[in-house]
């Protein structure tokens, strides 16, 4: 008997049992786009957040203080200045508070995230001013009461007036507009264009927070970051005397930390996919073990008229390839519209393909399908013909 | 060509063993037309599974054209149930899916015939057993009698040089019947041995020879003058 005779049989038994056909195909589909699907959202929310990180730049340091003893503290004019004694190592020193709070413009107000910092920021975030100016070093010295909007808030609260000059209200104290932000998020009203940015020293004050515990600092260089970090943490230990009062670290580190979060969020999702696509394989392989009972009369009569043992399982082999690799296809074709349409099209994470997840499930629900559907067959095929024919 | 000695096939159902054939020999030679008759639950069945080297027995020989059957493979007997022998069952065996034509042509496909020749000699099979214009219809459209003639066909259609048919009538008005008998003769004229299992003393009497079978045994062969 030949291949294309065989493929012919296998076609014609598949299409005269269209229901179980389908549901062998379902088991496939639903076990391997959900694998493909949950595989992608999980990369892709890694990668955003990798991105995230990465595009601060590799010579970025950040200085977290934990301590609660303000007594002995750092001052940001004192890490300042150790920067300007360093200026080998390190280009810029920038100050971080973030704190939620209420900025009014007549009768409009919105909450938002406002930011104490200094004009190194701009160096080491890349943020600009479109209009007007960011802060100066003499704002923070001087404490003026100046700030700097993002778009978001602009386009809130302004409502097409020029804000340039006007005054806000923070927390019920008064500001002065010197500057509007360049556009990062496209102007949503959520995200990294929703912010004000004052002095931190104007800040500290405002929100009463004693002593500002964040800074970010950028190194002159990549090769200047490892220096940079040892010279920031021995400087640190002389003034908190205890090395678990900060923590310095860099942007490799930060991916490390992000890393192994990440490694477990992917585990956690492929593990919820792995027992849909065994729950799919038990289906395949259930579908697969019932219809070949039931067809082990089939097979004895072929037999009975001369079939060979290798003849019916070329025809099962054959017909389970075609539904699961079919099946497999589609799934694959479903998880990737998952991906591309819902994952991606909604803007939740980046789009992310990954072909060996793709292969492993094909492979898996395939093997399971071909698994499931010679081994019965192979039995059936071992009975003498009458004892297959036996069977109802 | 076929020689069967002391053969015996037993049943174990539980504690109980059935004979269902008890130390049977026979043999028949080339283009003969042999009937076999008996009660129901006799053996005769038992004993064409066994001519048609679908089944093992318990013991004895067998022999097909000198060659001892139980040293052959599964893949020789598969060879030999393909070519040498068309079996007619008592309850058809027609698979279900398959049209009249695809049942017919199965045992072609098993051959290796390509598909034009293979259409040709079934839709001749076919025709042969009347039933040229149910060729698209599967077996549940058909009855049972035109089932029968399915099967018939299907038996005869590789050429085989033995025709075994168990009950191939039991379906059958007695015109029909006589059609088959007909048939299975003029396959016989053209060179086919011929085993027939029956119930009709009318339609044994057609044939050369009759076996008769009892609780497995055989009790009476006579040649039909
Ligand atoms: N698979 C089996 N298991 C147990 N006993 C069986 C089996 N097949 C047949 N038998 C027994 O063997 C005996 C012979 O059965 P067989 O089918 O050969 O009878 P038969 O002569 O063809 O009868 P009928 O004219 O009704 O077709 C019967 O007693 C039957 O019960
Ligand atoms: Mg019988």
């Amino acid at each position: 008997m030949s291949f294309i005779q065989a493929c012919k049989m296998a076609v014609k038994s598949i299409k005269s049992n269209k229901v179980r056909s389908f549901l062998t195909m379902l088991g496939v589909i639903i076990g391997v786009s959900s694998v493909i699907a949950a595989v992608g959202f999980a990369q892709g929310s890694t990668k955003s957040i990798t991105d995230m990180i990465s595009s601060m730049g590799t010579n970025l340091i950040q200085v977290n203080i934990m301590g609660r003893n303000s007594n002995r503290n750092v001052t940001y004019s004192q890490i300042k200045e150790f920067a300007e004694e360093n200026s080998g190592e390190i280009t810029a020193v920038a100050p971080q508070s973030n704190t939620s709070a209420t900025v009014k413009y007549k009768t409009n107000s919105r909450s938002t995230n406002v930011l104490g910092t200094s004009p190194d920021y701009q160096i080491i975030r890349s943020v600009y001013a479109q209009q007007g100016r960011f802060l100066i070093q003499n704002d923070l010295e001087n404490m003026q009461k100046v700030a700097v909007l993002g778009t978001a808030v602009v386009n809130d609260i302004f409502e097409g007036t020029s804000p340039l000059g006007e005054k806000i209200k923070i927390n019920g104290q008064l500001f002065t507009v010197v500057g509007i932000l360049e556009e990062k998020d496209g102007g949503q009203d959520q995200g990294a264009d929703d912010i004000v940015i004052i002095p931190a020293t104007v800040a500290q004050r405002l929100f009463r927070s004693g002593m500002i515990r964040n800074f970010s600092i950028q190194a002159t260089s990549p090769d200047t970051v490892e220096s940079a970090m040892e010279k920031l943490e021995e400087f640190l230990a002389k003034t908190y005397k205890d090395s678990d009062a900060f923590r310095v670290f860099n942007q490799a580190e930060m991916l490390e930390n992000l890393d192994s979060m990440t490694g477990t969020m992917t585990a956690v999702l492929a593990g919820i996919a792995a027992i849909s696509l065994i729950v799919g394989g038990i289906g395949i392989m259930n579908i697969m073990l019932v219809s070949v009972t039931e067809r082990t009369k089939e097979i004895g009569i072929r037999k009975a008229i001369g079939a060979r043992k290798k003849n019916i399982l070329v025809q099962f082999l054959i017909e389970a390839i075609i539904l699961t690799g079919f099946g497999g296809v589609l799934g694959v074709a479903v998880g990737l519209s998952v991906i591309h349409f819902i994952i991606g099209g909604f803007g939740l994470v980046p789009e992310v393909y990954s072909i060996p997840w793709i292969l492993i499930s094909f492979g898996i629900s395939l093997g399971v399908g071909v698994t499931f559907g010679l081994f019965p067959a192979y039995k059936a095929a071992s009975l003498n013909p009458i004892e297959a024919l036996r069977s109802e | 060509m076929i020689e069967i000695c002391n053969m015996s096939k037993i049943y174990r159902i539980g504690n109980v063993a059935v004979k269902a054939l008890d130390n049977i020999s026979l043999s028949i030679k080339q283009h003969e037309f042999v009937s076999i008759v008996g009660p129901s639950g006799s053996g005769k069945s038992t004993l064409m599974n066994m001519i048609g080297c679908l089944d093992v027995p318990t013991s004895g020989e067998y022999r097909l054209d000198g060659m001892e059957v139980s040293g052959l493979t599964d893949d020789q007997l598969a060879y030999i149930r393909n070519h040498k022998i068309g079996f007619v069952f008592q309850g058809f065996n027609l698979i279900q899916k398959l049209n009249a034509l695809e049942n017919v042509e199965l045992p072609l496909i098993y051959q290796g015939i390509p598909t034009s020749e293979r259409y040709e000699r079934s839709v001749e099979a076919l025709k042969l057993v009347g039933l040229e214009d149910r060729i698209h219809h599967r077996p549940a459209e058909l009855s049972g009698g035109q089932q029968q003639r399915v099967a018939i066909a299907r038996a005869l259609v590789g050429n085989p040089q033995i025709i075994l048919a168990d009950e191939p009538t039991g379906n059958l008005d007695s015109k029909s019947g006589k059609d088959i008998i007909n048939l299975l003769k003029e396959l016989h004229l053209k060179g086919s041995t011929i085993v027939l299992i029956t119930h009709d003393n009318d339609i044994a009497m057609m044939a050369e020879r009759i076996v008769r079978i009892q609780d497995g045994q055989i009790n009476d062969d006579r040649v039909v003058s």
